[in-house]
């Protein structure tokens, strides 16, 4: 048995800057992960298809549009009519710390990771939470 | 039935997901549920795609699905990166190319990392496709990099294999690496929007024109334009008439392939039977060769003739 950590990293909405969704995918490889980069102007409906497609065990959101308070609960939400909620969703970006906290006490997200978040704390999140 | 076998035969999109992660891992579950499957497998015609890296392997298998699509064929996607041999991890991007279907109900795609198992790969790789065929994929189309000897090796599971080079100068004639043209039953040139396209069309025709082929089928040598759906219909047709071309003249019989896959099967069985057992039961053996008090011969044919007495058996 050889289980990987399988993680979707995926620029959902209208947002151009990949550079934090580039980064974090090369770190999680770097970490022995399996890491299935999606690319930009991904819609909710595309994100929760490939991850069951994909069988990942982490959805991972970069969002630096400022548009996390739709898009964050509209994946989890899809996620959920697919039967698909035990599939972790995390993200990242500029989100300010109230939208943190409204986000995860809505259970919307599992954790957030906002600028100048060490690349190690990622991964060992990541680790932690997901059960090999 | 395995649950998850009964659901994705019922078409759940997230059942069979979880199959080929459990053939991926080599899980304890993964030959019940081959074998609960096999019945419903051998209707997909496979199709593999390889070449240089950056050749355009995954804009084409975006535009053959979209023209398969078209003629409303259900269409199974496997896309094969490779495995960092120094983290285990790998980046899975040819996703990025084909976001086109990503919501459509008659495409499921799947990408897979090599994982640097030897031969393993192919091994996988060919179950998945086993998984997509009796999900009801129609079509199944295999993007892998022809790098490494087991990347090459998938090809045997296609029916129909598409060997992707680029006019650009890396890709020239004499660079092209031994064994990935004898695989070809048809020659795509992409990126024929730039430079040397009639050059490498010759190039090849000229290779071809020197090695009769056993078969009896030449390979075509067709140009894309991936980029802007150009020569797609013309690939599409290709594949479809080298389907029937197989068909008609019976190449490969399914009873040849069958044995190629028990021997591969056997093999792998065996590795790992000896390995365990010379493990286990042999040191003393091992220690008698290295102190020269046996050689390796006799020492190989002491544990081959009591082996096959039952302990190889399990
Ligand atoms: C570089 C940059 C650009 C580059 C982007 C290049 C690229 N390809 O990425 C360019 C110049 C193109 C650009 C353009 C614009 N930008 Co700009 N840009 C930045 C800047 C300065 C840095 C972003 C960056 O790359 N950081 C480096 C990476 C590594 O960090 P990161 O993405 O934050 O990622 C870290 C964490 O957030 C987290 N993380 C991020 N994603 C994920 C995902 C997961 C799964 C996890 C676990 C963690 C995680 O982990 C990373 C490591 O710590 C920020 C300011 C800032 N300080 O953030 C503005 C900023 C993001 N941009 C902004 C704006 C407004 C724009 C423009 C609209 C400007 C304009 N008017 O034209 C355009 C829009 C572009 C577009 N199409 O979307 C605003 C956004 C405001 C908002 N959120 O409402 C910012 C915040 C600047 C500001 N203070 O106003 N930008
Ligand atoms: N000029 C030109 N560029 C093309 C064409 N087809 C694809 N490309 C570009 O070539 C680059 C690589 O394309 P991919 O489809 O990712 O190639 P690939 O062979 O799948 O690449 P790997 O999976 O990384 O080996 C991309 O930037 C494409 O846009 C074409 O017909 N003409
Ligand atoms: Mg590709």
């Amino acid at each position: 048995m050889a289980r990987k950590i399988r993680v979707l990293i995926a620029k959902p909405g209208l947002d151009g800057h990949d550079r934090g969704a580039r980064v974090i995918a090369r770190a999680l490889r770097d970490a022995g992960m399996e890491v299935i980069y999606t690319g930009l102007h991904q819609t909710p409906e595309q994100i929760v298809e490939a991850a069951i497609q994909e069988d990942v065990d982490v959805v991972g959101l970069s969002i630096l549009s400022g548009a996390h308070m739709t898009l964050i609960p509209r994946v989890t939400q899809l996620l959920r009519e697919n039967g698909a909620d035990d599939i972790l969703v995390i993200g990242g970006g500029t989100i300010p710390e109230d939208d943190i906290k409204a986000l995860k006490e809505g259970g919307w997200v599992k954790e957030l990771f906002t600028p100048g978040t060490p690349l190690e704390a990622i991964v060992e999140w990541i680790q932690a939470n997901v059960k090999v | 039935m395995n649950n998850l076998v009964e659901k994705m035969l019922q078409g759940d999109r997230r059942s069979t997901a979880r199959i080929i992660t459990l053939i991926e891992n080599d899980a304890p579950e993964k030959r019940e549920i081959l074998k609960q499957i096999y019945p419903y497998t051998g209707r997909a015609h496979v199709v593999g795609i390889t070449g240089s890296p950056g050749a355009g392997k995954s804009s084409l298998v975006d535009e053959l699905t979209r023209e398969i699509r078209g003629e409303g064929l259900k269409v199974g996607i496997i896309a094969v990166d490779p495995t960092s041999p120094f983290s285990g991890g790998a980046l899975l991007g040819d996703r990025i190319r084909m976001q086109e279907h990503a919501t459509d109900r008659g495409v499921f795609i799947r990408s897979m990392g090599t994982r640097g198992n030897l031969g393993g790969l192919a091994e996988a790789t060919r179950d998945a496709i086993r998984v997509l065929d009796a999900f009801g994929c129609e079509v199944i189309l295999v993007e892998t990099v022809g790098v490494g000897q087991s990347e090459l090796d998938i090809m045997h599971h296609a029916d129909t294999t598409l060997v992707v080079l680029t006019p650009q100068a890396g890709d020239h004639i004499q660079t092209i690496k031994a064994g990935i043209m004898e695989i070809a039953d048809i020659f795509v040139i992409n990126k024929a929007d730039l430079d040397g396209t009639g050059k490498m069309v010759t190039d090849i025709e000229a290779m071809l024109d020197m090695s009769t082929p056993a078969s009896g089928w030449r390979p075509p040598v067709l140009t894309t334009i991936a980029l802007d759906h150009r020569g797609i219909p013309e690939l599409w047709a290709t594949i479809k008439e080298h389907r029937a071309w197989r068909k008609d003249n019976r190449v490969e019989t399914t009873k040849e392939k069958v044995r190629r896959e028990l021997a591969e099967i056997i093999q792998h069985q065996l590795t790992h039977l000896i390995n365990r057992d010379l493990d286990r039961h042999y040191q003393n053996l091992i220690e008698r060769v290295a102190a020269r008090q046996l050689d390796p011969y006799s020492a190989a044919m002491e544990v081959i003739k009591k082996s096959w007495k039952g302990g190889l058996m399990q």
